[in-house]
């Protein structure tokens, strides 16, 4: 029998509901699980034990009283780093936000409570949320559960390797060029970046605000459902938050996908792919047809330069997002004779190479002379990709490509070439660019027991066939494997 | 294609105090990124319209009501340096 | 200056007297305690977002409108990058190539000629905090250290910017003054310049008379009165042209008005060509002004200054009283407008408004919300002076009556007795008291010594108290005189 932190939020909703057990017990068993884990995978930044344990026992009483705030109800649920939690420090995983304690809730915090959850803790990312394997974060690289040696991906790295290892049920991640879906990628869970404007910024600390989206990461694509569920809806705080109508994210989960028209993305193939990922991917397909789905060959020829245009777009924002650190109001502090010398001195301090990098390539792109060369013509990009996408999209349901080109890398593999490591990020970012929603679905292990995960991409606010394809891919899949932490310690 | 990176003119935009030997650390990475960033000078066709909200949301305002303001001793507490209400920084300018 | 041609463009920033900030929820209010109208949004706390007042925007359009400039069918806000610790998020939220209004202009009147001002553009953007300096000395670069306070942080800002079609310091002035009038016409701004809700900067440049490419500019900062933006163009105009006729160069550069020393002097910018890297704020989402929404907001226009005195002359006042009337203070006009309408003569009504009433005001209170003074009562005082019920030295009395709260003219004017007796009958017993009494008077009159009439009427007046009509007193003399001889 499974432990029960290895458990899916709906079968623990089943126990709690059958009196099997308590929201304190699985609280208990989430912090147990950090004990036990955390020495290795470095998932958390801060745990906020006794406040969770409060929560936990308040959402026993309610139940108790017959008042269930729905499916996660008591249920452990961890929090990425850039999200702003009142007086609950609140890092980005930077020094120039050490001892940060934010005088208020982002709004998916306050969501999260309404629904009930109890947050467990603070997770590990890289700073800002800037890279795809957590070894940019000031306090200290998160470790992959499959194997200790490899990283977690990222920057919701932290995010992942806590639901992969099971000390948290479900947690929220960022994805702002594939942050929630790589990283689940790589630790073999469920990754969701929803329809930009579905899920409120409103208290997530900016990255880049055109690309950014909370999303969840999950067990199960039932517990991504559910979880999306509680923490999307319009936002009257965030002026791109979405004021219409939500897709229903369950309606279709076991309605299987005959009669559905499946694009393979031909660009995301070839060079740099492992054979193990292309493999992986090209089997689910052929189980997908079996399953009643046509599957077509679609070509985006725009993606091949979507990257490029990211990486522009991306530190663009962050360039003007992250100028607001400088020691002034919060944060780190270096001496300085003048406000300019100050700042400048508490930047250099505050900062990480990574974030120094994109802040002063994202400075350039927008200088005088090289707008239009560089950040402007990105835009053009964008708005060329999402031409491209949405023509796709009139000939099929979703698209599919893999999540990651490779499986989980090498801890220190890639820290030596910014390029190398931006380029794990070619199957996630096109879509950020265009707004559009994408999952991450495990689906094989390759032949080092490392996870592969399956992206599904769908329109914008597809949500509802996006889900109803992941889950199928899940079923045929059948991926049930957990990580061997227990035996690695 | 990016002639010349003038690192420090960036570095001083982007208030960043960094070494000589930093800059041209960062210099050198900036330029492999750049390079492969120029791609982008590779799209071709009529310039298309910069890229807009992929909702397509538009006239998103909020009414002119006020909330309450923020507890001024919450707020204070996090700040480096702080006298009688005010947040505190050195004077603007050197005496250059 | 002869030989020398100065070309002059304001740009002038108005914060908006909204209830709420631009961009949050905090209140716009002044002289609270430091850092008590925060929130994360206005402090630039990380994770918080934007989300535009409407009716900041509603605002500038009405800016915009009534500056006759086009209202942009879609309009962006962009982020203007700088670093300065007043400006939280150390860059501001502004527009760029896409702003609220442009194309506008703005009239005003100088030496009896109409000239017209180009306005390049309105745009909305949000306001810093404010920095104090404290330590020894004034200046900035003597101070010890900066104290932030970011009440101001965020108060909705409009920018308006004119075209360089200003060619002396007068016409600087008078512009401004004529903005300022428009912008405390449509009610969006408390727009005092003591206060900074209404800023005025000057670009300043000289360029030989007949030149027409322009020359260097100065921008001027700093002028917290009409009178010190008249005076510091001047200034710089002359110390342009000194400059120049001395075989130097202007500089282009930001100088700052000094008011005690009535010079201008330099603004050390470290940063030495700005370089903002505007682009669009990804937080918002594009403003499209449909049609429609430009139309309702036009039907809010209230009569502009300019309309207002164009009216006035119709209705036939002189173009000073027009001009003094309809600057004065919306009181004094709505008194004027309502004795209008209960049927007064415009000129003597504006004549009683510009005159006592304003003498009156300057002694009691000079920037009165409500004046006691109704526009039916003063209709009715300038009748009775028409109609020679009181005499204009008695209605001067009565005006004092009714603004002192003693009730409607003719109730102040019997009260206090002041009708004049214009009633011949009434009058005769007098007069013929007054030929009786002076039989010295009499016989030097019927000798051809006329002269001795405004002796009696004297006698007359003297015996009513002054409430006789001295021509019908007059009249009744002669008539009286002639009888007799």
């Amino acid at each position: 029998m499974s432990a029960l932190h290895d458990l899916t939020i709906v079968e623990v909703g089943e126990k709690l509901r059958s009196g099997e057990t308590t929201c304190v017990e699985l609280v208990e068993a989430v912090l147990a699980r950090a004990h036990q884990t955390e020495a290795q995978l470095h998932a958390y930044l801060t745990l906020d034990r006794e406040p969770a344990l409060a929560a936990a026992e308040r959402a026993d009483a309610e139940l108790a009283a017959g008042e269930d705030r729905g499916p996660l109800h008591g249920i452990p649920i961890a929090l990425k780093d850039n999200m702003c939690t009142r007086g609950l420090e609140t890092t980005a995983a930077s020094q120039i936000l050490a001892g940060y304690h934010p005088p208020y809730d982002a709004t998916v915090v306050t969501r999260l409570r309404d629904a009930g959850a109890v947050i467990v803790g603070k997770t590990n990312l890289d700073e800002f949320a800037m890279g795809s394997s957590t070894e940019n974060s000031a306090f200290g690289p998160s470790f992959n559960p499959w194997d200790i040696g490899r990283v977690p991906g990222g920057s919701s790295g932290g995010s992942a390797a806590a639901v992969a290892a099971g000390s948290a049920f479900g947690a929220l991640g960022s994805d702002t060029g594939g942050s929630i879906r790589q990283p689940a990628s790589l630790t073999g869970i469920v990754g969701v970046k929803p329809t930009y404007g579905t899920v409120s910024r409103y208290g997530l600390i900016a990255f880049a605000s055109s690309l950014d989206q909370i999303g969840p990461l999950s067990k199960s694509v039932a517990d991504a459902a559910l979880t999306l569920g509680a923490i999307w809806g319009h936002d009257p705080l965030d002026a791109t938050s979405y004021p219409g109508e939500y897709p229903d994210l369950e309606a279709d989960l076991d309605t299987g996908v005959a009669g559905l028209k499946i694009g393979v993305v031909k660009e995301f193939a070839g060079e740099g792919y492992e054979p193990a990922v292309e493999g992986a991917v090209g089997s689910m397909l052929d189980a997908l047809s079996d399953a009643g789905a046509e599957i077509v060959e679609v070509s985006l020829p725009t993606v091949d330069i979507a990257l490029s245009a990211y990486y522009l777009v991306a530190p663009a924002e962050a360039s003007a997002n992250l100028a607001r650190f400088d020691g002034i109001r919060y944060g780190h502090r270096a001496p300085g004779a003048t406000t300019e010398e100050l700042m400048a001195r508490t930047r250099a301090e505050g900062f990480g190479p990574e974030v120094t990098r994109r802040i002063l390539l994202g400075t350039y792109a927008l200088s005088a002379g090289y707008y239009d060369a560089f950040y402007g013509q990105a835009q053009r990009v964008r708005a060329a990709l999402r031409d491209e996408f949405e023509a796709a999209y009139r000939s099929v349901d979703v698209l599919v490509s893999p999540t990651s080109p490779t499986t989980a890398f090498r801890v220190g593999e890639k820290t030596e070439d910014p390029l190398s490591m931006y380029l794990t990020d070619i199957c996630t970012n096109p879509i950020n660019l265009v707004g559009h929603p994408g999952i991450s679905v495990p689906v094989a292990l390759d032949e080092k027991s490392l996870p592969v995960g399956m992206q599904v991409m769908a329109p914008a606010l597809g949500e509802r066939v996006m889900f109803r394809v992941a889950a199928e891919i899940e079923r045929l899949a059948g991926f049930d494997a957990r990580p061997l932490l227990d035996e690695v310690a | 294609m990016p002639a010349e990176i003038d690192i420090a003119h960036v570095a001083r935009l982007a208030r960043l105090g960094l070494s000589d030997e930093e800059l041209e650390h960062y210099k050198s990475q900036l330029g492999a990124i750049l390079d492969h960033a120029a791609r982008v000078q590779s799209l071709k066709g009529e310039p298309v319209v910069e890229a807009s909200h992929p909702l397509r949301l538009e006239n998103v305002y909020r009414e002119d009501v006020v909330v309450p303001s923020l507890d001024r001793d919450e707020v204070l507490s996090q700040a480096p340096e702080t006298e009688d209400g005010y947040f505190v920084a050195p004077p603007a300018m050197g005496t250059e | 200056m002869a030989g020398w041609e100065p070309v002059i463009g304001i740009e002038v920033h108005v914060e908006l007297a909204t209830r709420s900030k631009m961009f949050c929820g905090c209140a716009v209010s002044f002289g609270e305690e430091p850092n008590t109208n925060v929130c994360p949004v206005c402090l630039g706390l990380p994770g918080a977002l934007p989300v535009p007042n409407r009716q900041a925007i509603e605002w500038i359009m009405a800016i915009g409108l009534a500056l006759d400039c086009e209202i942009a069918e879609r309009s962006v806000f962009h982020r203007k990058n700088y670093f300065y610790a007043d400006l939280p998020k150390n860059y501001q939220i502004s527009q760029f190539d896409v702003p609220v209004c442009r194309d506008g202009h703005l009239d005003i009147f100088h030496d009896g000629e109409t000239r017209r001002v180009g306005i390049e553009r309105a745009h909305m953007e949000e306001d810093t905090g404010k920095s104090t300096h404290v330590g020894t000395g004034g200046r900035i670069h003597a101070a010890e250290l900066t104290l932030l306070d970011f009440n101001r942080s965020g108060v909705p800002l409009v920018e308006i910017v004119s075209k360089p079609d200003i060619r002396s310091a007068a016409e600087a002035r008078l512009y401004a003054q004529e903005l300022r009038a428009v912008i405390a016409e449509l009610g969006v701004s408390d727009a005092r310049l003591e206060e900074g809700s209404i800023r005025f900067d000057a670009n300043v440049s000289v360029r030989p008379m007949g030149e027409s490419t322009l020359g260097t500019k100065v921008e001027i900062k700093n002028m917290n009165s009409f009178r010190s933006l008249e005076r510091a163009v001047d200034f710089e105009i002359e110390r342009q042209i000194g400059l120049l006729e001395s075989g130097g160069e202007v500089i282009q550069e930001t100088r700052h008005w000094d008011e005690e020393a009535g010079v201008t002097h330099s603004m050390r910018t470290k940063e030495g060509s700005s370089d903002y890297r505007y682009f669009t704020e990804p937080d918002l989402v594009p403003m499209h002004m449909d049609r429609e929404w430009v139309e309702r907001v036009r039907a809010t226009l209230p009569e502009l200054p300019a309309e207002r005195r164009a009216r006035y002359v119709e209705i036939g006042l002189d173009s000073d009283q027009a001009g003094i009337l309809s600057d004065s203070v919306p009181a004094l006009r709505d008194i004027f407008e309502a004795a209008i309408a209960a049927g007064a003569p415009p000129r003597p009504a504006a004549n009683w408004l510009i005159g006592e009433v304003t003498g009156w005001l300057r002694r009691v209170d000079p920037d009165p919300v409500v004046v006691p003074l109704t526009g039916p009562q003063l209709a009715e005082l300038v009748a009775m002076v028409e109609e020679g019920i009181v005499s204009s030295s008695a209605a001067k009395e009565v005006l004092e009556g009714v603004l002192a709260g003693e009730g409607d003219p003719r109730e102040v004017a019997v009260t206090r007795d002041l009708i004049q007796i214009s009633d011949s009958s009434a009058l005769e017993a007098a007069v013929d008291e007054v030929i009786a009494a002076n039989p010295d008077a009499l016989a030097s009159y019927r000798a051809g010594e006329t002269k001795v009439l405004g002796f009696l009427v004297g006698q007359v007046m003297k015996a009513t108290q002054g409430r006789a009509d001295p021509k019908l007193v007059n009249r009744l003399l002669r008539d009286k005189l002639a009888d007799e001889r």
